[in-house]
């Protein structure tokens, strides 16, 4: 389970948990989840693509996260934005499904990329990935401030029109799903970003602990997954997805009875 | 194919009705009004979009695309599970997402926030679910080409006995709008005065959420479950801004959403003579939707540019 080729499922799980728990913080802050839910899952589309196109997937991922980000941020401006996000969603979608009719043999890889395939990991996609993972955390910190002054007071954005903190939260979650989605799928880091942060956040009111702890169950719940999967060949997704659940079931019980105590 | 002769047939002999049929031809390639497939495909895409319609023009006023989409989704889990206990992929489809909306509903707080992370956290586990599900189908063997069909559908090889079933959810749904319709409306534009005037919201919203449920699985029959938001919620946006009256709005949506999966099954019926032949009909739906919400929304635009300048 540790050996030969597993090393990179462990290494690029960890990378993948630590992104996803700690962009995931901001999400559920913001109360984003079907933007978590809609880039990620849009942006297969854009993997097809690229596979229909002989480029490197890592730029079909790239263009359609950063794309789909864009025109949620545009889209939203005015009416609403959970009707935005399910548009822009369904149209990538919608171009996923052309291109995967275009390619028939491409219907198995479409599975792995939407509900992961982390086993298989090789150390071509690790740097990329090493890479990304540097990036993000560096965007997370320079964000860090303004981005958590307007989750918390949407009013005072201290100059930052709230559009552009919009959109570069967007761009974030756009780049943490480029960097995820080739290697654990789209389901995994959904329930990442969501699960984790969303259990932190019922035990704790701190942005600093809160995103630490987040993170911490974002690693763990990653590393049950892959040891589970590896033991009964089921598919990672699915124990991400589980025990996702689990984790913020157990946190939001223990916050009811720190409430009663 | 005899689509060469037909074609050279109409082109030599230009005469009267001829002439239209040409013209017709130029846009509808042979067959499409003739061919049972289509006829079947457009009846059951039809009631299916307008229920979608209807009942999604409640969607969009309360917010609640995200749910939606979660639905859909986690129907996917529904599909792939039909397809291993044996049962038809609809009540797959309806019975998970029905079982979906319970959940939520259970979990689901009042505030907005919290019912969005509650969506979220149902649909992780769902879409968990459904890679287990879809997994164990692969393994299965005989069930090649299911996992294309399950996540973005195939109207066309939908068999007819489907075609009862989706009529009695459709009615369903859309009886559940029509009776609930006035407290629903004041419960969606204002809880508060709806719960001062002694209308049970929370029964409603749980009464509406199942309607929506039965919706977007019948979406997920035509058009995919990971594309079944479509139809739910873009012809209702859309409407939306094009008028502010409800029942206008549950109309014009359902028109839109009618011409949206017409137009679709069309075009994919044309696209059977383009390169790489038989482009699938969800990719032309998604489209349209998405360009009719578009101009819905410039219209809307222009319309406000014109008032402010006067």
């Amino acid at each position: 389970m540790f050996s030969g080729f597993m090393v990179n499922a462990w290494i690029v799980a960890t990378l993948v948990a630590v992104v996803g728990g700690a962009v995931g913080f901001f999400i559920v802050m913001r109360g984003a989840a079907f933007v978590a839910h809609a880039i990620p899952n849009g942006s297969f589309a854009g993997a097809a693509g690229a596979s229909l196109l002989g480029v490197s997937t890592l730029l079909g991922l790239g263009v359609f996260s950063v794309g789909g980000a864009l025109g949620i941020g545009l889209l939203g401006r005015r009416g609403r934005r959970d009707v935005a996000t399910a548009m822009a969603l369904v149209f990538m979608l919608g171009l996923g499904a052309l291109f995967l009719s275009f390619k028939v043999e491409y219907a198995d890889s479409a599975f792995s990329l939407l509900f992961g395939e982390v086993l298989g990991v090789s150390t071509s996609e690790l740097w990329p990935t090493v890479g990304l993972t540097v990036v993000c955390l560096l965007a997370l910190a320079t964000l860090w401030r303004p981005l958590l002054l307007a989750s918390v007071l949407p009013e005072s954005t201290q100059g930052f029109s709230p559009f552009r903190i919009e959109v570069a939260f967007l761009l974030l979650v756009a780049l943490a799903t480029t960097m995820t989605v080739p290697v654990v799928g789209t389901t995994l880091i959904f329930s990442l970003m969501i699960g984790p942060p969303a259990a932190a956040r019922a035990l704790t009111t701190k942005p600093g602990v809160a995103i630490a702890l987040s993170t911490v169950i974002a690693v763990a719940i990653s590393w049950g997954a892959i040891a589970l999967s590896y033991n009964t060949n089921w598919p990672i997704g699915f124990f991400v997805g589980a025990l996702s659940a689990s984790a913020y079931t157990v946190a939001r019980l223990l916050q009811s009875w720190a409430q009663k105590v | 194919m005899t689509t060469q002769s037909h074609r050279t047939r109409t082109i030599t002999t230009i005469t009267g009705s001829e002439a239209v049929s040409s013209v017709l031809h130029a846009i509808v390639e042979p067959g499409f009004f003739s061919s049972s497939a289509v006829e079947l495909a457009a009846v059951l895409g039809g009631v299916v979009a307008i229920v979608a319609a209807c009942v999604g023009v409640f969607t969009v006023i309360r917010g609640q695309s995200f749910a939606g989409e979660a639905l859909g989704d986690i129907g996917a889990a529904g599909g792939s599970s039909a397809y291993l206990v044996g049962i038809g992929p609809v009540w797959g489809f309806v019975g998970l997402s029905l079982a979906a909306s319970a959940v939520m509903e259970l979990i689901g707080v009042q505030r907005a926030r919290g019912r969005d992370l509650a969506t979220g956290i149902v649909l992780g586990a769902g879409f968990g679910l459904a890679a287990l599900f879809l997994y164990l189908g692969t393994l299965d063997g005989s069930t090649t080409g299911t996992i294309p069909t399950i996540l973005f559908g195939s109207i066309f090889a939908i068999s007819s006995s489907n075609l009862p079933i989706v009529l009695g959810l459709g009615g369903l749904a859309i009886a559940t709008i029509v009776v609930l319709y006035r407290p629903l409306l004041l419960a969606s534009t204002s809880p508060e005065l709806a719960a001062a005037r002694g209308v049970p919201v929370r029964v409603i919203g749980a009464a509406y959420l199942f309607a929506m449920a039965v919706a977007v699985a019948l979406s997920a029959l035509t058009i995919g479950a990971i594309l079944s938001t479509a139809l739910l919620v873009g012809p209702a946006a859309a409407a939306l801004r094009l008028t502010s009256r409800p029942h206008r709005a549950i109309l014009l949506a359902a028109a839109i959403g009618l011409a949206c999966t017409w137009l679709g099954l069309l075009l994919a019926w044309d696209s059977y003579y383009w390169p790489h032949r038989g482009w699938p009909v969800s990719s032309f739906v998604v489209a349209l939707v998405l360009m009719s919400y578009l101009l819905a929304d410039l219209w809307d635009r222009l319309r406000e540019r014109r008032r402010s300048t006067h």
